[in-house]
């Protein structure tokens, strides 16, 4: 059963097409792969579905469960089971790891937050007080960001670029914790481009030039990263 | 009894329990309670409208609980002047929390004028904590001249969180010696009206001294904050960094003049200045995890003044 369906997405920003005729199912409880080039689109597709600012005016449809999101803000996106952790996440200055950890998971209690940190391979007597800003690196703010959505226990978690600026030994923490949304009956996308990550999804799509071009088994999907693309209209095409 | 309705104003029971902790509770123009501790001379006086405070701590003395001051007024109208002379001989270390509350003002005004020497070697740490009504009938008006010795530290901070702020007027300046290092913060949250004036100077005078002001301030509905930061370095090796943040909301109206000037090519200052609505990135990634607008707002907006 699909999850999220998403068909004839066009999403044009300052008159460029940045996604094309777009469409795409994934189904619910799977780790999904979209890989890609630089500025295939795989982010603005992240975006839209999660209603970013500057990434809702398109044409096409994005259903969650059979509904449309078109008219749903953020917030609203979220309440019914989706979120996405960003490329470079933000930087909240003063305000604590507990307490943005906290702010996801409304009357749970501190334990919660904890256990979350612990799962992203982060000591909570270490960094529950520390500030999520410029104090600590981009690195970290990307497991506290990832922890954030562990303790959420969401349905559709969206990770973009999960393994940008993570340090080799954390690598690991992160590919942990994509087992345990799974474990946990999350629904992921993973928005990569790299092979490391790619390898831990079950379904992969390939997305270039704005649309999805080929999708299958992540061996499949692989042969991309292994220079085997022949040229096509999209430039990138992978060899069957 | 204003003592006690002060005391809970404040929430300092427990420093007001304890034998070991130096205090003076001053309502309006009278002193209410004291405790002095041995290596501190308070010397208060009632004037007209306040009270004239000599403060002198002693040479080589080290006191570890910080002292509680609180000026406080329980009248709904009221002009409250205190006059505070701080004498810091060298070689002490002190911290000072000062809670200004009051609470049933309709209309009070507030002025401090202060006169801070921190001598060689010593260090000073100054907390100040309003906690104002609903009413936004509070004029405060700070106005301080500190001076600083070799060596010396000097920490200031400057709370308003709590209830409206009505009127505030803070001007500090400050002079920094040989090898002091200063840091002044203000974190204000104003609604309503509220009207926020600061104006802080810091000169660093003296070779390698240090100092940095920092501003964080959070205006809505009608309010309106103007930050005027100024750092003077002439010292060789000086370093200075003037850091100013404001998060406006509905029509609010915030202005920023920070003013850097370096008369010393062997000295340094840098400035940071951001001003406008909460950041975007901020507010959706808070609002993907669930939190509504406002709540978000709340939360990046505790965030920063915390
Ligand atoms: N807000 C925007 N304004 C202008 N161009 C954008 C914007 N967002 C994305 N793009 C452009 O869309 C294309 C796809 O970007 P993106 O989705 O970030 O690619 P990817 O994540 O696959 O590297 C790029 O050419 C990028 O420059
Ligand atoms: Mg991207």
């Amino acid at each position: 059963m699909e999850i999220l369906e998403i068909s004839n997405l066009s999403l044009s920003i300052n008159g460029s097409h940045i996604l094309n005729n777009l469409s795409v199912k994934f189904e619910k409880g799977l780790v999904h792969a979209v890989v890609g080039p630089n500025g295939a689109g795989k982010t603005t597709l992240g975006f839209a579905v999660m209603g970013i600012e500057g990434y809702t005016e398109y044409t096409g449809d994005i259903l969650y469960k059979g509904e449309s999101l078109a008219s749903m803000n953020i917030y609203e996106r979220a309440k019914k089971g989706i979120t996405l952790a960003w490329q470079e996440p933000a930087r909240f200055e003063g305000l604590t790891v507990e307490n943005f950890i906290k702010s996801s998971i409304k009357n749970k209690g501190r334990d919660v937050v904890e256990d979350a940190l612990e799962k992203v391979g982060m000591n909570p007597d270490e960094y529950m007080l520390r500030a999520v800003d410029k104090g600590l690196s981009g690195g970290e703010r990307k497991k506290i960001e990832l922890a954030s959505i562990l303790a959420m226990e969401t349905e559709l978690v969206i990770l973009d670029e999960p393994d940008s600026g993570i340090d080799v030994a954390s690598l690991q923490n992160i590919f942990s914790a994509i087992k345990f949304l799974k474990s946990n009956g999350s629904t992921v996308i993973l928005i990569t481009h790299s092979l490391e990550v790619l390898k831990r999804a079950e379904h992969a799509f390939l997305l270039c030039h704005g649309t999805i071009i080929a999708e299958g088994s992540i061996n499949k999907i692989s042969k991309y990263f292994g220079g085997k693309c022949i040229p096509c209209d999209h430039k990138n095409i992978p060899e069957e | 009894m204003s003592v006690e309705e002060l005391i809970k104003a404040a929430g300092i029971h427990e420093a007001v329990n304890d034998k070991n902790t130096g205090r003076l509770i001053i309502n309006r123009d009278k002193v209410v309670d004291s405790n002095v501790i041995p290596g501190l001379v308070i010397d208060a006086k009632e004037i007209k409208d306040g009270v004239d405070i000599n403060f002198i701590l002693k040479e080589n003395t080290i006191i570890e609980n910080p002292v509680h001051l609180c000026f406080g007024v329980t009248d709904k109208e009221a002009i409250q002047k205190i006059i505070m002379n701080v004498d810091i001989r060298k070689n002490s270390k002190i911290s000072l929390i000062a809670h200004c509350v009051f609470p049933n003002a309709v209309d009070v005004k507030h002025i401090m004028d202060a006169k801070v020497k921190i001598g060689k070697g010593s260090k000073y740490s100054y907390f100040e904590r309003h906690i104002h009504n609903e009413e936004g009938g509070i004029v405060v008006i700070p106005k301080a001249y500190i001076d600083l010795e070799e060596n010396s530290r000097f920490k200031t901070e400057f709370e308003l969180l709590r209830g409206r702020v009505g009127t505030i007027n803070i001007d500090y300046e400050i002079t920094c010696g040989k090898a002091s290092v200063m840091e002044m913060t203000t974190r204000i949250n104003g609604r309503g009206n509220d009207y926020i004036n600061i104006k802080e100077s810091g000169n660093l005078v003296g070779e390698r001294s240090r100092g940095v002001l920092t501003s964080k301030i959070a205006v809505r509905q009608n309010a309106k904050a103007n930050i005027f930061n100024r750092m003077i370095a002439t010292g060789d090796y000086a370093r200075g960094h003037v850091d100013c943040k404001e998060i406006i909301q509905d029509n609010a109206v915030a202005k920023a003049i920070p003013i850097v000037e370096v008369r010393n090519p062997k000295a340094r200052i840098t400035h940071e200045a951001s001003i406008g609505s909460v950041d975007s990135k901020q507010l959706q990634t808070l609002m993907s995890r669930g939190l509504s607008e406002d709540e978000s707002v709340e939360l990046i907006i505790s965030g920063l003044l915390s």
